[in-house]
């Protein structure tokens, strides 16, 4: 991968802390080369030298097992050292916790540092305090960046294109630092977008984001090609957003009945770990023609190592400098 | 209040008992006479001996053989009173203490601070309205005054001894930054307080509604941050005045916000409610984009309003709907700011950027030179019964010399204030201080 066509064309971000602000072509050019990297994971020997000798640190102030485990093997099928971190979050002052650990951490000298937080613009705050890239892991309701990533990998690996397509994200937007993220990009890519849900879990003003609104669910799926489900965040609840699980399921999961309103070729994601029965029904959840959740999971893994490729690649060139490619 | 550094009890001109100063060469500017004329204006024994156009130069008190600054043309007005600021001391000293409020009040012109009872132990007995008095004697340059809280310890609950709260000089009554929101005792605080003549003055927002961390609307869905819509501000409002109708009491809503409260507070005045209020500078200089990339100075309660909201403001300082402007100075040390933006503490400094923050109203025309300087002296000064915020024979030689034109770039790591958690670091303005007179001695100088 030496003398990459990717240095010249650029991508001009240090940290990958949201989808907002990216141009397509940034988007795209993570996309492309996370299509390879599908290729190299599918191969027998998964495995290659482009991050020899760089340290990697998962640091997780949030619990979550796939995406920590999804950016571990992706650093280390680059051949990079990933060391995992999870800072308890609920003791005394967790900012406190967080500046430190930081700090501590950036002593270390790593190269990349990817951030998981409950609370939003906290991985921002992070990056100003640290020397090495930073990657957005999920920072509480803000942002998901490698999750959009995904998703619109596995649309566009499906559906040849992303623009001019229609999705509808549909469930806990309010919540969802991976709708916004998934909006970010998708309308950035010429897609358009609907979110679907009931009032109470709609964040003001979403429709200046550039989106359709609707509040029911058959409406909302009518013609589109993509059904993007949410997982009811069950445990970021501070109220009675929704009356009951019952209730919820049957005029929000996702079931047949409603799926008919889509495309007939319409595709099924889900960002997990699904509620089954809740947001969504078991049967459309494991339907081989139309669920694409297990491919997501797949890509996540080759999304995340171009997310490492694209970031380290300037220190790779600059630390080269008079020397070989690395 | 303490004698500024270098100067001697009894001998320093200008304060009690040492003879007396002139300024002379100086605009005066009186918004309660709205004199705006060229002249002089002696002090003596801390008080203001004389005043006018007849003291314009040096040469016409020579032969008095009074001692004259030449104040070259700045305005000489009276210094400003701001009816809401948060001390600190008791409790929080490691973020700002009576002395060091009191020295970023100096920088910034202001001669009187009316403390908010939020420190610990809250103000809620007569004995600690006293102690902070006692501890402005001994540690403040300029004067220090208190409310008193509404209920013991801020609960919310049971309500203080207003009587004897205002025997030890209480200006009014208020749980500070938390509205009073139990509606029976609102409503008896509120007919109860009458009897001593003073205002019951509430922080403008439902708690219920207001559990957001800025504006709620479309930079708070973007950032992923908990909004709180303005109506949490308009129903508290509309309640309220509902009860101060109801009981003929005076309630005085501090720090209003948005368009709609401001609407309900101007028909409310037309009906003859007893209702004042007032607004923070931010609140007028600023809108919800201050918060920008989760910029945790900019996080204040009520949160920064959309754009619309600050006009409305602006009107409303125009029309005097708003009867006076506050720093609403609240002190926060790092560890309480440098924080992910939902957990940061609420509030920023602002005693010392008050008058340049608030003299841009000047610069664009929105207001002139005499009404903003009312918002900030005499009319804030009236509301609570004080003397002062006038320029007036015999009255306290409290003064602020300023130039109205010097730019200026805030810087806050260059404030006075013991936290530098300016809302308006970064900010262009014009105008500031040369020199703060407090009882007749110069307690700040450029």
């Amino acid at each position: 991968m030496s003398a990459s066509p990717l240095a010249a064309i650029g991508f001009r971000p240090r940290h990958l802390l949201g989808i907002e602000g990216l141009s397509a072509g940034e988007i795209s050019l993570l996309l492309d080369l996370s299509d390879s990297y599908v290729e190299q994971n599918r191969e027998r020997g998964k495995k290659s030298t482009l991050l020899r000798g760089r340290t990697i640190i998962n640091l997780f102030f949030e619990n979550s097992t796939r995406t920590r485990t999804s950016f571990e093997l992706a650093g280390k099928r680059l051949g990079g050292d990933v060391v995992n971190m999870s800072a308890e979050v609920s003791s005394i002052k967790k900012g406190e916790t967080m500046t430190d650990t930081a700090t501590t951490l950036n002593a270390m000298l790593p190269d990349v540092l990817i951030v998981r937080h409950p609370d939003s613009g906290a991985v921002k705050l992070l990056s100003e305090k640290v020397d090495c890239a930073v990657i957005n892991a999920g920072d509480g309701t803000h942002e998901h960046p490698t999750q959009a990533l995904l998703d619109a990998l596995a649309i566009r690996r499906h559906k040849k294109r992303l623009q001019g397509l229609l999705v509808a994200i549909c469930g806990d937007i309010l919540h969802s630092r991976v709708a916004r993220s998934n909006i970010h990009l998708l309308s950035t890519m010429g897609a358009r977008v609907r979110v679907v849900g009931p009032p109470t879990l709609m964040p003001a003003r979403i429709e200046a984001m550039g989106v359709e609104v609707f509040h029911d669910m058959k409406k909302g799926l009518e013609g589109v090609d993509i059904v993007m489900m949410l997982r009811l965040q069950t445990e970021r609840m501070q109220g009675n957003f929704v009356p009951s699980v019952r209730e919820y399921f049957r005029l929000y999961g996702l079931d047949y009945d409603k799926l008919k309103a889509a495309k007939p070729d319409a595709l099924i994601m889900h960002p997990g770990p699904m509620n089954r029965g809740v947001e969504i029904d078991s049967e459309v959840a494991d339907d081989v023609d139309r669920s694409l959740i297990r491919e997501q999971v797949e890509l996540g893994v080759a999304v995340r190592m171009a997310c490492l490729d694209v970031l380290t690649r300037d220190l790779l060139a600059s630390n080269s400098n008079g020397g070989g490619a690395a | 209040m303490r004698l500024p550094e270098g100067a001697i009890a009894g001998r320093t001109p200008g304060g009690r008992g040492g003879p007396p100063l002139a300024y002379v060469n100086a605009r005066l500017l009186d918004p309660a006479t709205k004199l705006d004329t060229l002249g002089g204006l002696i002090v003596r024994d801390g008080l203001i001996a004389d005043l006018g156009p007849h003291l314009a130069k040096p040469g016409a008190l020579a032969a008095l053989g009074v001692e004259a600054i030449d104040c070259a043309g700045a305005c000489l007005a009276p210094g400003l009173i701001d009816i809401r600021v948060q001390l600190r001391e008791p409790g929080e000293e490691h973020k700002e203490t009576i002395s060091t409020a009191s020295e970023a009040a100096a920088a910034g012109g202001v001669t009187t601070m009316v403390a908010l009872p939020n420190t610990r132990p809250a103000i809620d007995d007569a004995a600690l309205v006293e102690s902070v008095a006692r501890l402005a004697r001994e540690t403040s340059l300029v004067r220090v005054e208190t409310y008193a809280a509404v209920t013991r310890g801020l609960n919310g609950k049971e309500m203080t001894e207003f009587g004897l709260l205002a025997g030890a000089g209480a200006l009014g009554y208020t749980d500070g930054t938390h509205a009073t929101t139990d509606a029976q005792l609102l409503r008896r605080a509120l007919s109860y307080a009458k009897v001593f003549g003073k205002p019951v003055i509430q922080h403008p927002e439902e708690p219920g509604l207001a559990r957001g961390a800025m504006n709620e609307g479309e930079i708070s869905t973007r950032l992923g941050i908990p909004g709180t819509t303005a109506f949490a501000e308009i129903i508290q409002v509309e309640r309220d005045l509902r009860l101060a109708e109801l009981t003929g009491g005076r309630i005085h809503f501090s720090c209003v916000t948005t368009a709609e409260a401001l609407r309900a507070i101007r028909d409310a005045k037309a009906r003859g409610v007893g209702v004042t209020c007032d607004t923070a500078a931010h609140y007028f200089a600023l809108n919800e984009l201050a918060v920008g990339d989760y910029r945790t100075f900019a996080k204040v309660s009520p949160p920064l309003r959309r754009e619309e909201d600050r006009r409305a403001v602006v009107a409303a300082l125009q029309d005097g709907t708003i009867d006076a402007i506050v720093s609403d100075h609240a002190p926060h040390d790092q560890d309480s700011k440098r924080l992910p933006f939902a957990q940061a503490a609420f509030g920023t400094v602002g005693l010392e950027t008050l008058l340049p923050v608030s003299l841009e109203l000047v610069h664009k025309g929105e207001l002139d030179l005499l009404e903003v300087l009312a918002l900030l002296t005499v009319k804030p000064a009236k509301l609570l019964g004080l003397p002062d915020g006038r320029l007036a024979k015999g009255g306290h030689a409290d003064l602020v010399l300023f130039d109205p034109a010097a730019p200026w770039k805030i810087d806050a790591k260059e404030l006075t204030s013991k936290s530098k958690n300016s809302a308006f670091d970064g900010h262009l303005t014009q105008g500031r201080v040369k020199r703060t007179v407090a009882g007749g001695l110069t307690v700040h100088q450029a």
